[in-house]
This record gives C-alpha cells, structure tokens and sequence, in this order.
C-alpha cells in the first residue's frame, strides 16, 4: 500500500502535548508509522494546521427517526440539493441529510469518527444499513437502554449481574456500542401520558426512579467494563430551572471508578448539556447556569460532557424522549411525528427554527458557548450540537469560530434583536476566553476518542493509531482576522487522508474510502434466566420472532469488533 | 425596454427545468450568453439554446429586461423562477412552477399554466389568461410558510390547494376551483368567483376568502355571523360572513381572538 509524508506541517496532537511544532506526519499501510521511505508520495503541509481526523461523540445520522425526520420535512431539502458530479452521489438536505451527504460533509470537515447516538434496538437493521450507506467516516451506534422493560425490570431489583447479561446479549444482536440512556424512565412514562422530570419520579407500572435506572446501569457498565461509559440524555431536558436535576444526575457518579482496558477515565457521559444548564422558573425570567453546572463538572473528574451548542439555524429536532417532543410542539405549533418502540424505547420528531430574534434562542446560543469557555479541562469537553437537535453537524465549524474568536461572539450578540436581554441573562458579553487550535484538537480529537475508549484507533497521531490526517488551510502563526475565513477553512478540508487513503483535497470527495461498523461484543458468563427472560418476553410482548431480531452481519459488512470478557 | 425573444425550436423528451427563463438570469447578456445558459432535463444538462432560438440582447438589470417566450412552453418548468423584477411573456402555455418563489416584477402566460404556479410567491404579479391546474400559490411540500406578497390571477379555472399555508398577498381565480382553498390559511386574500366544491379554509387560522359563486360542501367549522356589502375586485356584492376554522388554534390580538373570513355570495 501506498506511502504518504505529510511535510512541514503545524502538527495539533494534544495525546503528546504537541502543540503547533512544525513537523512531518508519515502513513504507511493505513496507519501512522514513524517515517516514510524515499518513495512515499509527499503532501506539503508547511503554513497549514495538521491534525488527526475529527471524532463525533454524539449525533444523530442514522436510523428510522432520522428517516421519519426527512419523509416529514421535503422542504428542508428545497435549494438545498446539488447535482452529482465527478463520479459521486447527489447531496440532499440540510439539518436532515441524505447518507452520502453526511458522509461527505463529515469528511470535508475531516471527521473520521461518529457515534450515532441513539439506535432503537427493535428498528437496528435499518439503522445499521444506513451506517452502511453513509460513506468515508466510520460510525457507530448507542442503543438505548434508559426506558427498557428488561433493564427496568432487574435494576428495580437490584438484578446487575442479570442486566449486565442482557445488556451483552443486546450489544451483540444489535451490533452496539454501549449503553445510552434518554430521559431515564421518563419515556416509558410517556407511555402513560406523563413524565419523569426529577430524579425520583417513579415510572409508572414499574416504579423504578430515574434514580436508580442511571446508578443501576452505571454499576453495570463498569462491571462489563465497556469501552464507553454511560452516555446519558438526562431528565427534564429543555425545561427552565433544570440545572438541579442535571447536577443532581451527575452527582450520581461521585465514587464510582472507570474499570475498563481502555484508557477511559470518566464513567458518565453527559450528553448535550446546553439543554440540560438552564435556569429560571418559566420562559420569562429564562436563564443561563452554565456556569453552576460548568464549576461542578469542573472539579468531577469522572465525567464528562458534549456542548449539543445551537447554531440559530431551522433545524430538525429528534429524539427518544418522547414527551419533550410533544411538549415542544406545544411550543411552535409546527409539524409532530410520534413513535412508539414497543418494549424499548419510543421517538418525536419536530422541525424548530432558532431565531436570533428570539430571545431565549440568544440564550441558548449563549449557554452553549459558555459551557466550553467556563470549562478547565477541555479534554472532557466535546464539541457537538446533538445534530441535527441545536443545528446541524456542517456548523462545526461556526461553533471552532465563535470559541476561537471573541470579536465573532460580539458581532453575533450584536445581531440579536433583544442582545440586552440575552446579555442580561447570560455571562457570554463577559467571556474573553479564545480557545486556541490545540484545544480545538482536545475538544474534537483527544477527548471524545478517550472518552469512547477507542485512543488506540483515533485522536491522535502515533506511530499505530489509524492513518487519519487533516490538512485545514489554517497557519496558527497568522490566523485569519475575518473569522468566515478561519470557518470557511474548517467546512472543507485542504486534504482529509482516512486510513491512509487520500478522501479530500480542496474541499472535493476524491474517494469513497473504507468506512467501517464499529461494534462491541461483551462475553459474559453463560446466564439461563436472562436467556429465558428474553425468549418469553419474545413470545409475550414483541411484534417480532427473536429469529427476526438480530442485525445480520451483511448490514455491517465492514466491522470492526472490540471484545470485552467480564469476570464470573 | 429591451426584449429578449426565445422561440422554442425543439421540445424535450421530458420536462425542461428552465431556471435561466428569468430577468434575472438574462440581465446584462448578450444573445448568444444566454443561448449558453443551462437548463435540465432530469439530470442532463443544456445549453438553453438547444431548444429556444434567442433574439435580442437583455437589458442591464432585471428591470430592464423583458422575456417573450413565443410558443408553447408546456414542457418547460421554472420560468420566472425567483425573479425580482422585470417582465416575462408567454405567448402560449407554461409547466410547472411558474413563477415560484417570485419576489418583483411581471409575467403574463396567455395560454394556460400547469401546477404550482406562484408557489411561495412573495411579490410581483402574475397573469394566467387561461386554466391552472393544482396548488396555486401554495407553500412548498411540507413546508408551512406560504405565499407572502404579490397578486396571482387566473382568468380560467383552477385544482385543487389554492393558497395553502397562504401569509400574505392575493390570489384571484376568475372561473371555478376543486377542493382545498387556503387550506392552513394564515393571512392574505383568496377571490374564487366561479364555484368550489368544498374543503374551503380547512384548518385556516387568518385571511380571507371569497367564493362568489356557491360552495357545494361547507366545513362544518365556520360560522356565519352577519350578511355584509362589500366590493370584491371591483364589483358590489352581497356576502354571507363566515368566520373559521372553529376547530384550529388561533391566536389574539388585543384581547379578541383572530379568526379566519370567509365571504360567500348571498342567495
Ligand atoms: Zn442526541
């Protein structure tokens, strides 16, 4: 296989505190390797910053309500659809893109990883044949867990031997990555008609506390001895005055230890916190408490966090937590889809415009900045916008930009209509932190990779981790005062290599790569109950055959299988 | 003015998406620039010249610059697609989307228009001497922000889904219409003068309707409230006032609850 040397080039890899040294990058059979030899095709990098590819610890880009999203809303693909040229496939949507789109834009941002962050397990053929349609950036899948009749079932009773069994049986037939958790027990409430906005709402019929579900299944996890902790989606998302909750969730970690053979530190992920760190008690007093949540995160170094950071785009919201969908709905009276995943899980689908001339989207924007820029350690701080939830994943860039550029932040405040009141309730205006391109690195590379326990694969650039550079038109020494310029750089690539194969130059798809199904298997000891707890509960409670369940390996027909064993 | 005359000289095998069919597309090139315009069919690309012979220069700015497209243009989707000023004429019939998305300006088709025509206007005119098939004036599938500004008239009948999701602007249909009129309806004005069969102002929350022939089948969410004189179009007429759709949210405004009107002619 061919040799590449990337030469000269401003090198960003925070996994060994490199920070801008200007040197050479050399991949040789796919993977990075110490030196090229004298044949290796060469890439000048001098002027430019060099990266590894980029890791998304959390959207949502493949899957039925992803697919509901695109069949409700054709107008988000109107004038937003090119014409299929050189060889590739015609690009469709906007905050709900077709698969080769996100395959695309993912890599012309140089993104080499993404999780998709909540798979129903009942509906995980399909989302695995859409992983499977999406080019170039290797994915994977967080099934859910936080509303499964199973899981509720043995954490009410204290069962973890039992849950940590079926949460491997799961894994597999779902070919999953670990354990997501969407409003814990409030979904399956939403089978009721109700919701649990606390940490203590019992779930009807099962009552169980979200409580227990998030410790019970955290326990688990690290009994297992995942790659990836606890993923969680917490209670009372979206509402003001929900900061409570969400420190009280993530309290729910103090003590626990990460056990795994992965590296990983943390044992909860906190996902999309901008809708989690609100305050007030109504719309009308709305507030920012990035900062109470931000101190707490601070100083707890087992957990940690992605922004879900709004965009003030029209967008599409989606998600397992089905009541805050009808709830939202409530709010902007545009289209609702609703879905219900029979012993699992359940789905809302709504579009949402976030306007700059409203003044809760100015605080939302805000809050999202806030929490990376009142943040200490950005290696567990994740840049994200819970695609397509707070704008879609092709803002990544704006959202480097904002952090990276104060006077982007003022000019931006500036074109709110009600600024004083998004001033008044934020800290943003006060903000003169800029975050620099090797904490941009941490935030999008180093971190999430460590955090996925997959540093071995991504996220830097080490003699044997994956072949995975990016090349952005960006001298550090003389970053570009307009800041459209510093985004424009970051939305297409100057070169993405992945795996070693070179997948973008100039902005342009050059290759459809070879993308690959991240995937775990957890060998537990042989378990008769859970066996025969999942063959009744198929005849009981399912609309399908066991035999008709399970993800066929043809659906991922490039895995890439990292085996856990739990001790007896 | 100046003019720019295309004379279709071929016709496609299947539709033409001919969004260079604009003032705005045509200001400031020559003849053969614009013959060396693209247009689609399906995926495949043309030089608008394959099909039109093109005569005269444009004008500098779109406002300067009057199309005339001198023949059948049945096939050909988009004319006026998105234009904000100037003039275009048809001397014959149009495809689809004719124009959608307008901002400014004229355009005048003297035979008949396919679907969509004016979808998601938002000002300008346009003048259809003939019929109009469906979804005059409409918002795109799925989309909820409708026509905004301008006026649409179509001398013949019309489809179905006049004005759906309808903000703002007119839209006057001189002979009869289907079903579905201002359906979703949030402001602006609909004049059917000939008769419609039913599904008049399903789910519309604001704006005006006006049906001076008969309605075959009223929706069971209007109410009538008084008999009224009023001039519609320039003529008197005697109209019951309905108001609707009782069974949609409204907003208020100043303490009284906004509804949708819907006139119809008196007995
Ligand atoms: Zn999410």
């Amino acid at each position: 296989m061919a040799e590449l040397l990337i030469k000269n080039g401003s090198v960003f890899d925070p996994t060994r505190s490199i920070n801008g040294d200007v040197m050479d990058v050399a991949i040789r059979d796919g993977r990075i390797v110490e030196s090229a030899g004298p044949n290796a095709k060469v890439i000048d990098a001098s002027g430019k910053t060099v990266m590894s590819g980029g890791v998304d610890i959390h959207a949502h880009v493949a899957g039925p309500k992803v697919n509901a999203g695109r069949t409700m809303r054709p107008e988000d693909k109107l004038f937003k659809s090119q014409a299929a040229a050189g060889g590739y496939r015609m690009e469709m949507g906007f905050s709900i893109p077709s698969t080769f789109r996100t395959g695309y834009d993912y890599a012309r941002m140089g993104y080499a990883f993404v999780m998709e962050a909540a798979m129903p397990p009942l509906h995980s053929p399909h989302v695995h044949e859409e992983i499977h349609d999406t080019p170039i950036v290797d994915e994977a899948a967080l099934p859910v867990f936080g509303n499964n009749w199973f899981v509720l079932e043995y954490l009410k009773r204290g069962e973890i031997e039992n849950a940590a069994a079926y949460i491997a049986w799961l894994l597999k037939a779902s070919k999953g990555y670990g354990i997501k958790v969407v409003n814990p027990g409030g979904t399956e409430a939403w089978g009721w008609g109700l919701n649990c906005l606390t940490l203590d709402d019992a779930v009807p019929y099962f009552q169980i506390t979200p409580k227990e579900i998030v410790s019970g299944l955290i326990e688990t996890n690290e009994a297992l001895g995942l790659p990836h902790s606890v993923h969680i989606h917490q209670n009372d998302l979206g509402n003001p005055g929900n900061y409570r909750t969400t420190i009280d969730t993530l309290r729910l970690a103090e003590g626990v230890t990460a056990k795994n053979r992965f590296g990983r530190e943390q044992v909860i992920h906190s996902t999309h916190l901008q809708f989690h760190a609100y305050g007030g008690d109504g719309w009308g007093n709305f507030e920012s408490k990035a900062r109470e949540v931000v101190d707490y995160v601070n100083g707890q170094k087992n957990v940690t966090f992605d922004l879900g950071a709004v965009t003030l785009d029209e967008t599409t919201t989606m998600t397992a937590d089905g009541p805050f969908e009808h709830h939202l709905n409530g709010l902007n009276h545009l289209k609702w889809t609703n879905v219900d995943v029979e012993l699992e899980t359940a789905a809302g689908v709504v579009p949402y415009v976030y306007s700059p001339s409203i003044r809760v989207c100015g605080i939302q924007w805000a809050i999202g900045l806030e929490l990376a820029l009142l943040c200490k350690d950005m290696d567990r701080c994740f840049i994200s916008t819970d695609h397509p939830n707070a704008g879609p994943f092709t803002r990544y860039p704006r959202i480097y930009t904002w952090l990276m550029s104060r006077k982007f932040r003022d000019e931006t405040i500036g074109s709110f209509k009600y600024s004083d009141k998004v001033v008044a309730a934020t800290e943003i205006a006060g903000l003169d932190r800029e975050i620099s391109l090797y904490e941009i690195a941490q935030m999008t590379r180093s971190g999430p990779a460590k955090a996925l326990g997959l540093k071995d694969l991504y996220g830097g650039l080490s003699p044997g981790q994956d072949g995975n550079v990016v090349i952005y038109d960006i001298d550090p020494a003389n970053l570009p005062s307009d800041p459209s310029k510093l985004e424009a750089a970051f939305q297409r690539a100057a070169w993405f290599i992945k795996t070693g194969e070179v997948v973008v130059k100039d902005g342009e798809i050059m290759n459809h790569g070879n993308k690959r199904t991240l995937w775990v298997r957890a060998n537990v000891p042989e378990n008769p109950q859970v066996k025969r707890d999942i063959h009744d509960k198929f005849i009981k409670d399912y609309t399908v055959g066991l035999q008709n369940y399970e993800v066929r390996d043809y659906l991922a027909p490039n895995p890439y299988v990292i085996e856990v064993e739990m001790e007896a | 003015m100046p003019i720019v005359k295309l004379t279709p000289i071929a016709q496609p095998e299947l539709c033409l998406d001919c969004y260079a069919i604009s003032p705005d597309a045509l200001a400031g090139l020559t003849e053969s620039g614009i013959a060396d315009l693209e247009v689609w069919e399906g995926k495949v690309r043309w030089r608008l010249g394959d099909f039109f012979e093109v005569s005269g220069d444009a004008g500098r700015t779109p406002d300067e610059t009057h199309v005339v497209v001198d023949g059948d243009a049945s096939r050909m989707k988009y004319i006026g697609y998105k234009m904000t000023g100037g003039m275009i004429t048809v001397n014959g019939s149009a495809d689809m989307y004719l124009g959608g998305w307008m901002k400014g300006g004229k355009i005048h088709v003297t035979g008949d228009v396919d679907s969509f025509c004016g979808i998601q206007m938002e000002g300008g005119e346009i003048m259809v001497d003939g019929r109009a098939q469906n979804h005059v004036g409409c918002a795109y599938r799925g989309d909820w922000r409708g026509m905004r500004g301008g006026t649409l008239r179509i001398r013949g009948d019309a489809g179905n889904d006049i004005g759906t999701f309808i903000n703002g602007g007119t839209i006057i249909v001189e002979g009869n219409a289907f079903i579905h009129v201002s359906t979703h309806g949030e402001g602006g004005t609909v004049i059917i003068k000939g008769d419609v069969q039913g599904r008049v102002g399903g789910q519309m929350v604001k704006g005006d309707i006006f049906v001076l022939g008969a309605i075959q089948h009223m929706l069971p969410g209007f109410k009538k409230v008084d008999t009224i004189e009023k001039e519609v179009d320039g003529q008197p007429y005697r109209l019951d006032h309905y108001v609707g759709d009782l069974g949609e949210r409204h907003p208020s405004s100043r303490g009284q609850q906004v509804l949708g009107n819907l006139y119809v002619r008196a007995a």
